[in-house]
């Protein structure tokens, strides 16, 4: 997993709550078994005119000119600003590995779906809870500065405007931790390996049928 | 101190709780499908890991699967969809994980597929890499859905990070009206609450209109907290839990029995637990639900009209609703009885089970599919659940009815496989989810319950199950 230090980025704005995994990558882009290349079909039913399919050259496909990634003010952004309860729906972590893929590194929006959020801190996406009122100005921003840019400091736990004015986002200890350094969960979990195996012997007395072969 | 039932599963499964806040819990169960898996088998194989404890694991096969009889995963058409089942089938054989595959009567939705076979019981947390694991903790477990990070992380060391969740009480009390199912009080739920109103919340399912459900009735329940907000739902233990586990494939046996009846009997929130939020919701105000937007929260009584948005104060709700109006085709202040349907699907880990292919019979038997709807597709959960049908004699009143008996799978539910709507129709269907494009590109969801699915299917538009005459099977 790539580290989350500091991202300097354009903000695209997407207008809509309750975006859900669905939307950000649909069904049909699932058959895959790799983890990467979910970009060029992140939104497809939004982004695109026609129904995608997986293996498609993406660049022949008509555009939604309309829809807000397609817009040329947003070309490159990094920073995706949302509506509440983004990421609703399936487990999917295809959704932000396909978010990731188009170039997403943080996510910013008024609240998230549980297992959505969980699955961005496996893969160095950084989802933001701000208020309802600090989305509504951010959204206000963006669409009236062309160009507009946020940074996000994870150390310091703050996103910074263009005017220097910051504002501060909470993060779990243990979370940060592992985004600030990279850090694959499995490695540091089996480093208690001895107290996984303890747990599992009380567990064995007490509830043996759990433990079928 | 009294404790929730969520409390007494998290303490229960508690293997360490660090000095920053998470928490290794031990995971009892993994489920494992075909498509959320084949990037946690390849991350194990590149860090040359083993599972943790193999037998702990159950896989199948279900959202891929066509639901057209089919003999091995040669035969299956889609390239895409033949590769995933077929490295679940290298996967499971290379690991030596236990796999109901195709023409396995096992085989089949994976929350029909866990209770049904007693790999799942009271007190376990359960994990799949499906949102809709929530449906397990109908048996009084922490059953929720997890990416395919965690899915490996689960493999490899049968614990999970996690940080504690709040709880959440929903109690029904009072007796459910004649046609008023699980999926409508689910659905009702999720109109009052949102579907964020249970985030961050375990929930747990109470009340007298709860208690009196069926185990088939509180897992449609359990399976959509998930559309509530809440990665995880639960229902307390009690004779009726017990009566269902008994004498399952994988239910513990004999003197293990006695003493596991004996362990689940605890598995109820504390007279005085205390929750961080609850909801009171009276069962004689639930009438039979239909969903008419793009998110499981834009749902409605049957006898309503569709709502205005001018009327709506909150600007982000009001452009959602003007987005979904525009989707669906329809007109605010139409009834919902008014609203045609084209297609409609039974099936799916909500609604799939015996009792809910009972219910949708019931109303099918000596009636047929109206000429306007073009397909109602009847998918079992399970091969069991199929078998089972069948020798009640339900496939033969389906196909009386013009509907058409399927082999098992997710199916329409989420259309990875051949079943799936074309853009504009409109579908009466028992699954949880109705976001654009979930059963078919430009494909419009209505969701309900199988007696209300089947009811639209005879009538061709939406019909309140309460003026139908009823029949006895």
């Amino acid at each position: 997993m790539d580290k989350f230090i500091r991202e300097d980025g354009l903000v695209a704005p997407l207008d809509r709550a309750n975006v859900d995994t669905d939307q950000i990558i649909p069904k049909q882009f699932l058959k895959s078994i790799k983890r990467s290349g979910f970009g060029p079909n992140l939104f497809d039913e939004w982004r695109y005119l026609d129904e995608g399919q997986p293996g498609q050259d993406n660049s022949k496909r008509p555009l939604n000119k309309e829809f807000v990634l397609n817009q040329p003010r947003y070309q490159g952004a990094s920073i995706l600003l949302a509506r509440r309860n983004f990421g609703c729906g399936s487990s999917r972590e295809h959704a932000p590995w396909a978010l990731l893929d188009f170039g997403f590194r943080a996510i910013i929006a008024p609240s998230f779906a549980d297992i959505f959020f969980n699955n961005c801190f496996k893969n160095g996406v950084l989802p933001i809870v701000v208020s309802e009122e600090v989305a509504d100005e951010l959204f206000k921003a963006v669409q009236a500065n062309e160009g507009y840019r946020l940074t996000v400091d994870l150390a310091e736990q703050k996103i910074i405007r263009p005017d220097g004015a910051a504002i501060d986002f909470e993060i779990d200890a243990f979370r940060k931790h592992c985004l600030l350094n990279g850090l694959d969960d499995i490695g540091l979990t089996l480093q208690d390996a001895d107290a996984i195996r303890e747990y599992e012997k009380g567990r064995q007395q007490r509830e043996p049928w759990v433990f079928i072969d | 101190m009294a404790r929730t039932l969520y409390d007494k599963l998290w303490d229960a499964h508690l293997v360490k709780q660090r000095d920053d806040g998470s928490a290794l819990i031990y995971i009892d169960r993994q489920i494992i499908h075909e498509v959320t898996s084949p990037q946690a088998f390849e991350g194990l194989r590149l860090a040359n890991r083993q599972p943790w404890r193999v037998g702990s694991n159950f896989a199948t096969l279900d959202h891929n699967v066509p639901t057209t009889p089919f003999k091995n995963a040669s035969e299956i058409e889609d390239e895409t969809s033949r590769i995933q089942v077929q490295t679940l089938e290298d996967n499971t054989r290379a690991f030596g994980i236990r796999e109901f595959g195709i023409g396995d009567v096992r085989q089949g939705i994976v929350h029909v597929m866990a209770p049904e076979q007693g790999a799942v019981v009271p007190g376990m947390t359960v994990v799949c890499g499906d949102s809709h694991t929530s449906t397990n903790g109908a048996l009084a477990c922490l059953a929720h859905g997890i990416g395919t990070s965690e899915v490996e992380h689960v493999l490899a060391t049968q614990c999970l990070v996690a940080k504690k969740m709040k709880n959440m009480l929903i109690r029904v009390e009072g007796e459910l009206g004649a046609g008023v199912t699980a999926k409508d009080v689910v659905l009702h739920i999720i109109g009052v609450i949102g579907t964020a109103g249970g985030n961050g919340h375990a929930m747990e399912f109470a009340g007298s209109a709860i208690r009196s459900l069926s185990m088939e009735g509180r897992m449609t329940i359990c399976n959509m907290s998930i559309e509530a907000g809440a990665r995880a739902g639960m229902v307390a233990v009690d004779d009726i839990t017990i009566d269902y586990v008994k004498d399952r494939p994988f239910a513990p046996k004999g003197a293990d029995w006695d003493a596991a009846v004996e362990y689940w009997r605890t598995l109820v929130s504390d007279a005085g637990a205390k929750f961080d939020t609850v909801v009171e919701i009276n069962a004689a105000d639930i009438k039979p639900q239909v969903s008419w937007g793009t998110s499981p929260e834009m749902v409605l009584p049957v006898d309503a009209t569709l709502p205005i948005p001018e009327q709506e104060n909150d600007a982000v709700k009001r452009s959602g609703m003007e987005r979904a109006y525009q989707y669906m085709g329809l007109t605010p202040g139409m009834k919902i009885t008014d609203i045609k349907v084209d297609r409609v699907f039974i099936g799916s880990c909500t609604n799939s089970r015996i009792e809910d292919l009972r219910a949708a019979a019931v109303v099918a038997k000596g009636r047929k599919k109206a000429d306007s709807v073009k397909q109602v597709l009847v998918v079992p959960g399970s091969g069991l659940v199929k078998q089972q049908a069948e020798a009640e004699g339900l496939d033969r009143i389906f196909v009386e009815a013009g509907f058409e008996w399927r082999e098992p799978g997710c199916s329409m539910c989420l259309a990875m496989n051949p079943d799936k709507l074309m853009p504009g129709e409109h579908c009466a269907s028992t699954s949880n989810r109705n976001f654009e494009g979930r059963q078919g590109n430009g494909g419009r969801t209505h969701l309900v319950s199988p007696a209300m699915a089947a009811a639209a299917a005879v009538a061709g538009h939406f019909v309140d199950i309460r003026e139908l005459e009823s029949r006895e099977l």
